[in-house]
This record gives structure tokens, sequence and C-alpha cells, in this order.
């Protein structure tokens, strides 16, 4: 029989062993999560990065060794979003019907989203290539890390800020939109959308199917507007 | 469920492709997403065949964030001092954000539908 130092040698060089580990703690998280009724707090992907990480630390692994399992996971983001078409055309009809709605939202959504990270960085009086990194975080982690860098912010601080972000606004607006009284799916599932990109509109599918398709409409429009805005915005509040 | 596989990938590579190839401001998967729903325009058909594998993807899609959000853990160390400021300033603008868009949505929509009736 091999020792535990052979086995692990071999394992820690095999994606297996960090994609099962994903896995397994997603299952969980999620199972805890689905046996609580989904509260907010109980978010899947921060309940899952809370089991796993330990896990990483009392093994010594990095992250880049991690990566080469959980990337094979991570890789699914993009087919992911194209998937947001089938729920797009499944609301075509009500979609058609809110062009007017869907499109003010986003405005006034996307420039609030930027404006008032850049606004109140300034009033903590962050320096400014952190206020820099700061302004895209509510759009899709591949657009923002792209404006991050365009615009003289720091990329890996941006990548944590969008993540973060995205874990704030699925936990904050199931109870935000209920003490407002907004019943509206699809205004609920726009929101949390702009604000908090794929992240938030996992939380809207977990919800509601129509919240989905909102938050799905709502980021990929994010992405396009973030782009265009945040230069803007930057050259004038700061 | 291969077959879906293969035109979502098939769309997202089309979209990569465009975006680079034009210097687009948008990620690739984006344009993969309008590229589907132009197809789905042309054959409704297709809605059917997608359905259950799309259905299992977004019923999963915050297992898809868990990579990069360990990636956060190891890298809290970029907000150095600043990360109860920050998580401040995230918060707050998160919220505000939320608030601008369903207010905007809700607002503008009893609008049209006054002016409709």
């Amino acid at each position: 029989m091999t020792d535990v130092a052979t086995l692990w040698s071999y394992l820690s060089t095999t994606p297996l062993i960090w994609l099962t580990t994903t896995i397994i703690g997603y299952l969980i998280a999620d199972g805890v999560a689905r046996r609580l009724g989904n509260p907010p707090w109980a978010n899947p992907v921060l309940l899952s990065v809370l089991l796993i990480a330990p896990v990483l630390w009392l093994t010594r692994t990095n992250y880049a060794t991690y990566f080469e399992g959980a990337q094979f996971i991570h890789f699914l983001l993009g087919p992911a979003t194209v998937a947001l078409a089938l729920p797009l055309w499944d609301n075509r009809d009500t979609i058609r019907t809110s062009i007017a709605p869907i499109v003010l939202a986003l405005l006034a959504g996307s420039i609030v989203a930027a404006g008032s990270a850049i606004l109140l960085a300034r009033a903590f009086g962050l320096p400014v290539d952190i206020l820099l990194s700061l302004a895209p975080k509510s759009t899709t982690a591949p657009v923002a890390l792209g404006i991050s860098e365009a615009i003289g912010g720091i990329p890996a601080l941006t990548a944590v800020l969008v993540i973060m972000t995205g874990i704030i606004g699925a936990v904050t607006v199931t109870p935000l939109m209920n003490l407002l009284r907004i019943t509206d799916w699809r205004a609920r599932g726009f929101a949390v959308g702009v604000a908090a990109h794929g992240i938030g509109t996992a939380r809207a599918f977990q919800v509601n199917p129509v919240a989905g398709a909102y938050a799905g409409i709502a980021m990929a429009l994010n992405a396009l507007l973030t782009s265009l805005i945040v230069p803007l915005l930057v050259r004038w509040l700061i | 469920m291969l077959q879906t596989l293969g035109l979502l990938l098939g769309c997202q590579l089309l979209g990569e492709v465009t975006v680079r190839g034009f210097g687009l401001p948008v990620p690739g998967p984006v344009l993969g997403l309008t590229l589907l729903v132009l197809l789905l325009a042309a054959m409704p058909r297709l809605a059917e065949q997608l359905r259950p594998t799309t259905t299992v993807i977004l019923a999963n899609l915050s297992f898809l964030f868990v990579p990069a959000g360990v990636g956060v853990i190891g890298n809290l160390g970029v907000l150095s001092d600043d990360g109860v400021a920050l998580l401040a300033i995230l918060t707050l603008s998160t919220v505000l954000s939320m608030l601008a868009a369903v207010g905007t949505f809700i607002g503008v929509r009893r609008a049209t539908e006054r002016w409709a009736a």
C-alpha cells in the first residue's frame, strides 16, 4: 500500500481533486441553503467559498493549483451567459412592452452604480487608483477588468471588488425589495442584474424565473453600457 | 445535451471572434447571447430542444461563480487597510444602484401604462 505522502503527491498534481472538492463544496452549500428555504444570507456562492477556502488553507494549496481543477467550472460561465438567451426568448412578449422601463432603468442603475462608488470612495478619502478600480464593479468580471485596466485602476483589486459586489447584491436584494413592497418580478430581477451582474442573476433565478430572465437582460445590457459610461463618469467625478 | 452545448459554445466562439476581430467593448459571450436570440427568432422550434440543458445550467448558475469566489479569499490582501471602507462603499453603492433601477423601472412602467390607457 502506498503511503499518504505518495498518494497526496499524486493527487495534488491532478485537476481531479480540486474539481471534485468544488462540486462537493457547492453541493453541501446548496443543500444547506435549500433546506433553510434559500434565505438571502445563505448565499450558495458565499457558503461554498467558506467551505472550500479552509480546505485549501489546511492543505497549503495555492490558488493557481486549485484553479487547475476549478477552471473547468469557471470556463462554463461563457456558455451559461449564452444560455440566458432562452429565458430572454421565453419572455419576449413582456420585454417588448417594457422597452422604455428597461432602457431608463438600465441608465439609472448603471450610472448610480459607478457614480456612487466613485463619490463614496472620494468621501472616504481613498486613493485614486482604488477609486478607479471600484468604478466598474457592477458589471460582469471580464468587462470590469478591461475597463479597470483602461482607466488606470488595479485589475486584481477590481476582480475582488466585482465578486464582492455580486455577493452583496445577491444577499441584499430580497430583503430590500420586500421592505419596499416591490412585487413586480421584472423590476426586482432587473435591479439586481444591473447592480450585481451574474451572481445577482443567479440569485434572481433561485427566487423566480421571470426575475431571472430580467436580471439576465440587465446584466448583458450593463456589460455594454458600463464600458461606455465609466470612462465619462471618471472624467467628470475625479 | 451535446447538441445544446455545441450550439452554446458555437455562439460564444462566434461572439468572441467578432469581438476580437472588430475590437468591440462587449464580452464575447454577451454577443453570443444576442446571436442565439436571433437564431431562436429564426427557428422558434429550437427553444424546446435547448430547454432541458439550458434549464440545468441556469438553475446552477451560482456553482459557476465558486472558483472566482474562492479566488477572492486568497486575494483579500489587495484590499490592504481599506477593507472596511471598501465593504461599506460596495454595500451602499449596490443598494443605491438597485434603488435607482427598481424606482425607474416601476415609475416608467406606470407612466407608459397610463399613457397607453
